[in-house]
C-alpha cells in the first residue's frame, strides 16, 4: 500500500495543500478528481519527490519512495513534452528500459524485443519508426503507455491520460489498465471526466486543495461530496437524474 | 576555382595552414556534437553564457600561467552554478539570472585581462586568430575532441532521457542536476578549445547554427549528432578558405558559411516545410 502521511506543499508561502493523508491500495484502480487548480498534479509530484514538500511522508508497504524509484511508472501530461525532439516511437519506447539497466549498459537485443512487443500490445508496432510529433494524441499516449509496461512498474501513476485522445485509444488503454490492476499493481489516474467515475476507478480519492474524502468509488462518489470539491450546480446535474430514477 | 587551388596548394605548403585545418576540422566535430544536446535541451541562452563566462578564467590562466583549460573550466562551471542558484533561490527568472551572472563574468573578464596587458591577445580571444595554432593547442583540442566524444558515447542514453524528459528521467532515479552540469564542464572545454578558431564571441555560433541546420534535415538523433558534426566540419574549412583567401577574421568567416548552409535547409529541408510540404498527420 502506497502511504501518504501529513504532507503539506506549498509555492511561496501559499500552502496547495495542507496536511493531506491518504492510502492507494495494492490492485486497484484509484481515480484522483478535483477541480481546475485543486493540486492534483501537484499531490503525484508531491508523492513522486519530484517537487520540494514542507513536510509529511511517503512510503510504499515502508520503503522511502527513493528507494524504490525504479518500481513505479509515471506518466505525465503529454503538453509538458518537447514534440518536435528528433526521437521515434521505437526509441521513445525502450527508454522505458533505461531505469533498469543503469549507467554504462545500453539496450540491447532484449530490451529492445520487450519494447516491440510493448508496442505491439497498444497496436502501434507499424509506427515504430515514425518520429513522436507524427502522432494523433491518442496515439502518442498508448506509446507512453508502452513505455510504462517495458518499465515493468509496481505502481503506476497517469496525469490525465485520456484529455484530448480518441475512444479507442481510451478504451485500449483502459483495458491495459484493467490487466495490471489483476496483475496486482498499484494503478493512480488523475482525471477530470466525472462521467466515467464509475466506470473506471475502483477507489476514489476527492480533491480540493485537501482530501475531500478518499475510499471505495461506490461509498465516496455521492453528491455530498462532489458538492463541497466541485459546485452544488455540479452535484445536482451528476446526481438528480439517479436520485430521480430510484 | 584559381583560389580554392591555391588553398590547397597553400596547405601543402605551410604548416601553419595545416595545423589550422586540423583544429577547425576539430572543434566543428566537438561543437557539432555538443551544441546539438545544447539546442535540444533549449539552452541556447545557457550555452552563449557560459561560453562569455570563461573569459575571467581564460584571463587568470594567462596571468599565472597555468592552463588555459582549467582557468575556463572553474569559471564556466562557476558560472552554471552560480545562474542555477540565483534561479532556484529567488523569484527570477532563469533568462534574466543568465543575464545577470555571465555579463558580470564577462566584464570581470575584461578588466583582468586589460590588467594583464595584452592586447593583442584580447583580440585573438574575442574573434579567434586560427592560424596561430600551436602545436601544444592542436594536443589540447585533441584531448578536448576525445573527452567530448567518450562522454557522448559513454552518456548517450542519459543525454537522450534528460534532454527529451527530464521528469521521467527523474522518476526512474537518474541524478539529472549531474548530468546538467557535466555538460556544462564539457560545454566549457568545448568553448576553449573554440576560442582559437571563431573567439569567445562568436563560439555559440558554432553550438547553435550547425546544431539547428541538421535538427531541420533529421528525425533521428543519433543521426543529428552525426550531421551536425558534419555540417560544422563543412562551415570550419569552408570558413578558413575563406579567412585564408580574403583576409576576413577566422571566426566571422566560419559563422557565415554556418549560417548560409542553415539558411539554405531553412528553405529546402523537408522538416521545415517551407513550401508548405506539410506532412500529414495519420489518425
Amino acid at each position: 500500500m502506497l502511504n501518504v502521511k501529513n504532507l503539506t506543499v506549498a509555492y511561496d508561502d501559499t500552502p496547495v495543500f495542507s496536511d493531506v493523508a491518504v492510502n492507494f491500495n495494492v490492485g486497484k484502480i484509484t481515480g484522483i478528481i478535483g477541480p481546475n487548480g485543486a493540486g492534483k498534479s501537484t499531490l503525484i509530484k508531491a508523492i513522486l519527490n519530484l517537487i520540494k514538500v514542507r513536510k509529511g511522508t511517503v512510503d510504499y508497504d515502508g520503503q522511502s519512495i527513493e528507494k524504490i524509484r525504479k518500481r513505479i511508472a509515471y506518466v505525465e501530461q503529454r503538453k509538458d513534452l518537447d514534440l518536435t525532439f528528433p526521437i521515434n516511437v521505437f526509441d521513445l519506447v525502450v527508454t522505458g528500459t533505461y531505469g533498469q539497466l543503469g549507467l554504462f549498459k545500453n539496450p540491447g537485443k532484449k530490451e529492445k524485443q520487450v519494447s516491440y512487443d510493448a508496442l505491439k500490445k497498444v497496436s502501434l508496432e507499424e509506427f515504430a519508426n515514425r518520429q513522436i510529433g507524427n502522432l494523433s494524441g491518442g496515439q502518442l499516449q498508448r506509446v507512453f503507455i508502452a513505455r510504462a509496461i517495458v518499465q515493468e512498474a509496481e505502481i503506476i501513476i497517469l496525469d490525465e491520460p485520456f484529455v484530448g485522445i480518441d475512444l479507442q485509444s481510451e478504451t485500449a488503454i483502459m483495458k491495459i489498465l484493467k490487466q495490471w490492476r489483476d496483475e496486482g499493481k498499484t494503478i493512480i489516474v488523475i482525471h477530470h471526466d466525472l462521467n466515467k467515475v464509475t466506470k473506471y476507478f475502483d477507489d476514489l480519492v476527492i480533491l480540493n486543495h485537501g482530501i475531500v474524502d478518499f475510499g471505495p468509488t461506490r461509498e465516496v462518489y455521492n453528491s455530498t461530496n462532489i458538492e463541497s470539491a466541485f459546485s452544488a450546480d455540479l452535484s445536482s446535474v451528476l446526481f438528480q437524474e439517479k436520485e430521480g430514477v430510484q | 576555382m584559381t583560389s580554392v587551388m591555391e588553398f590547397i596548394n597553400a596547405l601543402g605548403k605551410y604548416d601553419f595552414l595545416q595545423s589550422a585545418l586540423l583544429t577547425a576540422i576539430m572543434v566543428g566535430i566537438m561543437s557539432g556534437i555538443v551544441g546539438s544536446f545544447i539546442i535540444l535541451r533549449g539552452m541556447s541562452l545557457m550555452g552563449d553564457a557560459i561560453s562569455h563566462a570563461v573569459l575571467p578564467g581564460v584571463a587568470v590562466a594567462y596571468m599565472f600561467g597555468f592552463n588555459i583549460l582549467i582557468g575556463a573550466s572553474l569559471f564556466g562551471i562557476l558560472a552554471a552554478i552560480l545562474i542555477g542558484f540565483v534561479a532556484s533561490r529567488s523569484k527570477i527568472k532563469t533568462d534574466t539570472s543568465i543575464g545577470v551572472v555571465f555579463s558580470a563574468f564577462y566584464a570581470l573578464g575584461f578588466i583582468l585581462i586589460s590588467m594583464a596587458e595584452s592586447s593583442t591577445n584580447l583580440h585573438h580571444i574575442l574573434f579567434g586568430n586560427i592560424l596561430a595554432v600551436s602545436d601544444n593547442d592542436i594536443m589540447t583540442t585533441a584531448i578536448v575532441l576525445g573527452v567530448v566524444i567518450l562522454f557522448v558515447v559513454v552518456f548517450y542514453k542519459e543525454l537522450l532521457v534528460t534532454s527529451f524528459d527530464e521528469t521521467y528521467a527523474r522518476t526512474y532515479g537518474l541524478k539529472v542536476q549531474i548530468i546538467h552540469y557535466a555538460l556544462m564542464l564539457v560545454l566549457t572545454l568545448v568553448t576553449v578549445s573554440a576560442l582559437q578558431t571563431v573567439g569567445i564571441i562568436l563560439v555559440v555560433a558554432m553550438l547553435i547554427t550547425p546544431a539547428a541546420t541538421a535538427f531541420l534535415w533529421t528525425d533521428k538523433l543519433s543521426w543529428m549528432l552525426i550531421l551536425s558534426a558534419i555540417l560544422g566540419v563543412i562551415s570550419s574549412t569552408v570558413g578558413l578558405y575563406f579567412s585564408y583567401t580574403f583576409n576576413w577574421a577566422s571566426g566571422p568567416a566560419i559563422v557565415i558559411v554556418a549560417a548560409m548552409l542553415f539558411a539554405i535547409s531553412f528553405i529546402f529541408s523537408p522538416k521545415q516545410s517551407f513550401f508548405k510540404l506539410k506532412r500529414s498527420v495519420v489518425q
